[in-house]
């Protein structure tokens, strides 16, 4: 289990790690919070000529207060996402997703914006990124750009990030008030989720006025895109 | 004769071992660094069965650091072939087993050339700059199309056949012929199992080091057979016995998967000669799982006969055993192994049991925990289940009407084993009480008759398996090349402190914790102040090491022994000091007294004496060592009931186990917390092989569950909080009374959950289904497939990213 050999650098603003993207080339790689990318590296599927180290940009760590939406900073870990009082009040579904993610010590060091950029289809992030309609926020060469969530993961372990972009914020709306629910189906705890389900409904007087729901699948051995039911809203009666 | 205040056997001692195991203090293989050391990598054929037609090793050859690259041509003078040391039958056919392929490779992940560099980042990457050409041969995986021999694994031998072994209750005079059972029976009952292939995934990978010093090896392996591995290297490389040092420091577990002689063992001793310079190798966990052995992998056709009553007649037992394609140390005895157990707890009359071996290229399969006995325990708890609901009886009930009765033991069965000790009554009555067997019962009918989505099922299993390996006449009966004896020697210093030298090797177990019970019991010192010491055949010279739940059964009984030899000395001497007559010598809580006066001597005053050795009895050596060998007369029996209740989805195929109940008598227990942690482990990896594990190849061959994304090993979040408890019937083999507990729970569980599953779907018209019992298999049932229509899928996970795929 030992890497290829890499180059590695260690950027100190997002403007640099741009720069270094673009003059390392397609073979360079971001590494984040290594939780997925480090896997990746051992078992020599991948083997990038260098890695750009974005772990020491404080800039893209914590989460703010945007109006009507909140803005996650790429390097915000699942553990920070889980505890943070923003999410909490604000988009409850994240935390309650968080909460599934491995295990404390992967949640400590794997970012949130890690795991949408691995685009894994089993990952817990693509489905509440779905259903709340969330938008990335993308630094390139070219400047700044946001990208819905719809349009970010475009197939298996794919996304619409440039090979010399880098996601350093997701713009997720206020959802203040919505209850939410996040199911996943694994076999064993420590194994790849099958299936997964994220909720989020508007409750007024015992009727959901408003709902995004989300699915994603990951079948082994084949490739499947994400997918998700269209987002409804409309009136229901509660059961109870 | 014993002695503490408060007695030290019975009492749940945290473990000696632990602190420096969880503060990370201990030196694993890995951790060592010598001198000059250099690192070995192994290369490995990604395909099953080919002719190896060249091998480029220049590239590899200059890249920085590496020392030398090296094939299974550089090695074909030397290499040998790696010992197996159970041939079953006379005719039995044993291939050369290279430990690196020189012209062929049979299975992959079979070692094909190897780097020595500087170090191990460099070892691994010079080994992407090998390039071997292979000619694909056909690949023969499946056991039944590998007995038509069309294609085979090792042409030379003619036939994918190993060899047939066969034992018959009429033949050894044991029973009748069970053909007459099945003739004249009122119910036959047939049925085919399928025992998935397993992976022992220990905690530790494996790892050597080797170091030449002069004509002396010093070998350091994650292993748990130091002094086998010692003899066997020896063997096979012609370097003399006593040249060679096996050192086995603190190991990770092995399960089975370390009772081997590994090519990677003998490679690294290869590579240290040759070099002059320490070797090490340590390997990733995909490498284990695609290189060291595997175990299980049988098909089991179970023939049952029995009278209306329920009473059982006749069992006949006949196996496909898959080796894989080599023979390792004791792969062709694993299933005879459990040749004895297929009749269990049951009153047979006639019995026949035939196994056929047979190769294909596959990892070879060897022991894992329970070898051999698992399957027998699965395939015959499966049956009765099976009878009971043939004949519309109650699974327990059946059972009750056809086991060995408490007051018929010592009982010798239809497989010709007596076992000494035991009450099934006991156990099942104490198991059915913590279950609440009957109010589950009524739950089940209620939800069969509302037709709830999820349906409730009860699974039995009252086992019972051999432990305490074994006695050596028995083994050379059944050809295994070496006996079943133990050995301890008890150390006696002049300060009363007390080193303990054991021919186990224990690999996580907590010997040694119990073997300071023991003495600590037996001799009245205290707990701390014996010191345990094994794995290192400069210390402890002989041994037969740990597997098959005997260490304490057989080796517990050695120390035993030893310490007796120590007091009957030091009782000699003490009588010599205080001036008395021997017989009025009374010994208790660690002091010498004459019987009726106040005169004393600590076993220290004795020890100090013995060992200055100014005053010693005419004739008395001095010091205060004793050595015992202990070979078993018998097996130890250990039994018990367990329980199992599954709420099973039925729309959805889930299996959700509600409770666990383990009823276990291991005999005398010297510390219940080690036996709470056995059965635990234990039962988690029965669990796991039925609802869980399973490694799956493809049709090519290649093993697609090498990870643990793929492989699904449970861990605590995935089972049910276990209820055990014990009862006790002291074995009479040995004069602890112990049994053994190592692979209890492992062999007890697979068929309780299994039976559990299908007690829920059996009126949904359910007959069989495989293990794993994964959703998808039980939803496939449910919807009228037959137990063949899922095949083997990886669970998902990084064997599902195809490694061009993936990421890059
Ligand atoms: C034992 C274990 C269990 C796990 N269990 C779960 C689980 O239950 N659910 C789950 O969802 N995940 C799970 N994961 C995955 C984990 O959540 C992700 O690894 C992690 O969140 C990814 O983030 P990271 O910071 O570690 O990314 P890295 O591993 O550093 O990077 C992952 C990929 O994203 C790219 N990347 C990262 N950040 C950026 C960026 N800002 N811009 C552009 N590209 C970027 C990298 O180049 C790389 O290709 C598990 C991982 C482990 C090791």
């Amino acid at each position: 289990m030992i890497p290829a050999e890499f180059k590695y650098l260690c950027p100190s603003s997002v403007d640099e790690a741009v720069r270094m993207l673009a003059e390392e080339g397609e073979d360079a790689k971001i590494i984040a919070g290594g939780q997925s990318l480090v896997p990746v590296l051992r078992m020599r599927l991948a083997a990038p000529t260098a890695l750009i180290d974005i772990g020491g940009l404080t800039e893209l760590t914590g989460v703010r207060d945007d109006g009507d939406s909140l803005l996650i900073g790429a390097m915000t870990t699942h553990y920070e996402v889980q505890r943070d009082h923003l999410i909490h009040d604000h988009v409850l579904l994240l935390k309650l997703v968080a909460d599934t993610v491995a295990d404390p010590q992967v949640r400590h060091r794997g970012t949130f914006g890690g795991s949408l950029c691995h685009a894994d289809p089993a990952g817990d992030l693509l489905a509440p990124a779905l259903a709340l309609d969330a938008v990335m926020v993308i630094a390139g060469p070219g400047g700044r750009r946001e990208v819905p969530a719809s349009e970010f993961f475009v197939g298996y372990f794919e996304t619409a990030l440039a090979a010399d972009e880098i996601l350093i914020d997701v713009r997720v709306p206020k959802y203040t008030g919505w209850g939410a629910h996040y199911e996943k189906l694994n076999r064993v705890a420590q194994a790849w989720s099958i299936v997964a389900v994220a909720a989020a409904v508007q409750v007024r007087d015992g009727s959901i006025v408003a709902a995004r729901v989300a699915s994603r699948t990951s079948v082994p051995g084949r490739c499947v895109r994400p997918r998700w039911r269209p987002r409804w809203s409309g009136s229901l009666r509660l059961l109870r | 004769m014993t002695a503490t205040a408060e007695p030290e056997v019975g009492k749940a001692r945290l473990r000696k071992e632990d602190a420096r195991l969880i503060t990370g203090q201990t030196k694993w293989t890995d951790n060592l660094q010598l001198t000059g050391m250099l690192h070995m990598a192994v290369l490995r054929s990604p395909v099953a069965h080919a002719r190896i037609r060249n091998i480029d090793c220049s590239r590899a050859t200059t890249m920085p650091g590496v020392a030398v690259v090296l094939t299974g041509e550089d090695f074909a003078a030397e290499q040998g072939s790696l010992p197996c040391a159970w041939p079953i039958t006379e005719d039995m056919k044993s291939p050369p087993a290279p430990a690196m392929a020189v012209d062929q490779v049979n299975f992959a992940g079979e070692a094909v050339a190897l780097v020595i560099a500087d170090n191990a980042y460099r070892a691994a990457d010079a080994l992407a700059a090998i390039d071997v050409d292979y000619d694909e041969l056909p690949v023969v995986l499946d056991l039944q199309e590998a007995l038509q021999d069309t294609d085979l694994v090792h042409p030379d031998l003619g036939t994918n056949k190993c060899a047939t072994w066969v034992y018959d209750s009429a033949e050894a005079g044991a029973g009748t012929n069970v053909e007459d059972e099945i003739a004249s029976a009122d119910v036959v009952l047939e049925r085919t199992f399928r025992q998935q292939r397993l992976i022992p995934s220990f905690m530790e990978p494996r790892s050597v080091v080797v170091d030449p010093n002069a004509d002396m090896f010093t070998v350091w392996s994650a292993t748990q057979i130091p002094h086998i591995l010692r003899w066997m290297l020896s063997a096979v490389t012609g370097i003399a016995e006593h040249k060679i040092r096996v050192i086995a420091p603190d190991v990770g577990g092995g399960f089975g998967g370390k009772l081997q002689v590994t090519p990677e063992e003998l490679l690294c001793l290869l590579a240290a000669r040759r070099m002059g310079r320490p070797v090490k190798w340590t390997e990733s966990r995909t490498e284990s799982m695609l290189s060291a052995h595997h175990g299980r992998d049988q098909i089991q056709k179970i023939t049952l006969s029995a009278r209306r009553d329920g009473t059982v007649t006749g069992l006949k037992v006949e196996l496909l055993a898959d080796m894989g394609a080599y023979l390792r140390l004791v792969s062709p005895g694993i299933p005879v192994l459990g040749a004895f157990m297929y009749n269990a707890i049951y009153k047979f009359a006639g019995y026949r049991f035939v196994c056929t071996n047979v190769f294909t290229n596959k990892v070879p399969t060897d022991a894992y925990r329970g070898a051999g006995r698992p399957e027998a325990t699965f395939a015959i708890e499966r049956m009765m289940d099976e009878l009971a609901a043939e004949l519309d009886m109650d699974p327990m009930k059946i059972r009750e009407m056809n086991w060995i009765k408490h007051e018929e033991f010592p009982f010798t069965t239809v497989a010709g084993l007596t076992y000494d000790s035991g009450n099934y009554e006991a156990a099942t009555a104490r198991a059915m009480e913590l279950f609440g067997y009957e109010e589950l019962r009524e739950e089940q009918s209620r939800r069969r008759t509302s037709r709830d989505p999820v349906q409730l099922g009860i699974g039995v299993s009252t086992y019972t398996e051999m432990c305490g390996l074994a006695p050596s006449r028995v083994l050379g009966a059944l050809r295994y090349a070496a006996g079943g004896w133990e050995t301890a020697s008890i150390r006696m210093l002049p300060t009363g402190k007390v080193e303990v030298i054991t021919g186990t090797s224990p690999h996580g177990q907590g010997h040694e914790t119990v073997w300071s019970q023991i003495v600590a019991d037996r001799l009245g010192v205290p707990f701390e102040d014996v010191e345990v010491l094994h794995g290192d055949t400069a210390s402890s010279h002989k041994g037969m090491d740990s597997y098959g739940s005997r260490s304490l059964a057989v080796g517990g009984t050695a120390l035993v022994h030893a310490a007796d030899k120590v007091l009957a000395k030091a009782r000699r001497l003490a009588a010599h000091m205080m001036e008395c007559d021997e017989a009025d010598v009374e010994f208790a809580s660690g002091s010498f007294s004459v019987r009726g006066t106040s005169t004393v001597r600590t076993l220290g005053d004795v020890v100090l004496a013995a060992h200055v050795a100014h005053d010693l009895p005419e004739g008395m050596e001095p010091g205060m060592d004793a050595d015992a060998t202990f070979d078993p007369d018998n097996f130890s029996f250990p039994h018990g009931t367990h329980l199992c209740a599954t709420e099973v989805d039925t729309q959805t195929g889930m299996v959700k186990i509600r409770s666990y109940v383990a009823v276990d008598d291991v005999g005398t227990v010297v510390n219940p917390l080690i036996v709470d942690g056995q059965v635990h482990g234990g039962l988690a990896q029965g669990i796991a092989q039925a609802l869980f594990e399973e490694a799956v190849h493809d049709e090519m061959g290649t093993l697609t569950t090498a990870t643990f994304a793929d492989y699904l090993v449970p861990c605590a979040a995935d089972l049910p909080a276990f209820i055990t408890d014990r009862t006790s019937t002291p074995a009479t083999s040995n004069p602890l009374g112990v049994k053994g507990v190592g692979e209890a729970g492992t062999i007890a569980s697979t068929p309780a959950v299994v039976n559990s599953v299908l007690d829920a779907v059996r009126h949904m018209g359910v007959r069989d289904i495989n293990m794993p019992l994964s959703p998808e298999r039980v939803w496939t049932a449910l919807q009228g497939g037959s137990a063949d229509d899922v095949g083997d899928v990886a669970a998902g996970g990084l064997g599902s990213i195809d490694s061009q795929g993936g990421q890059s």
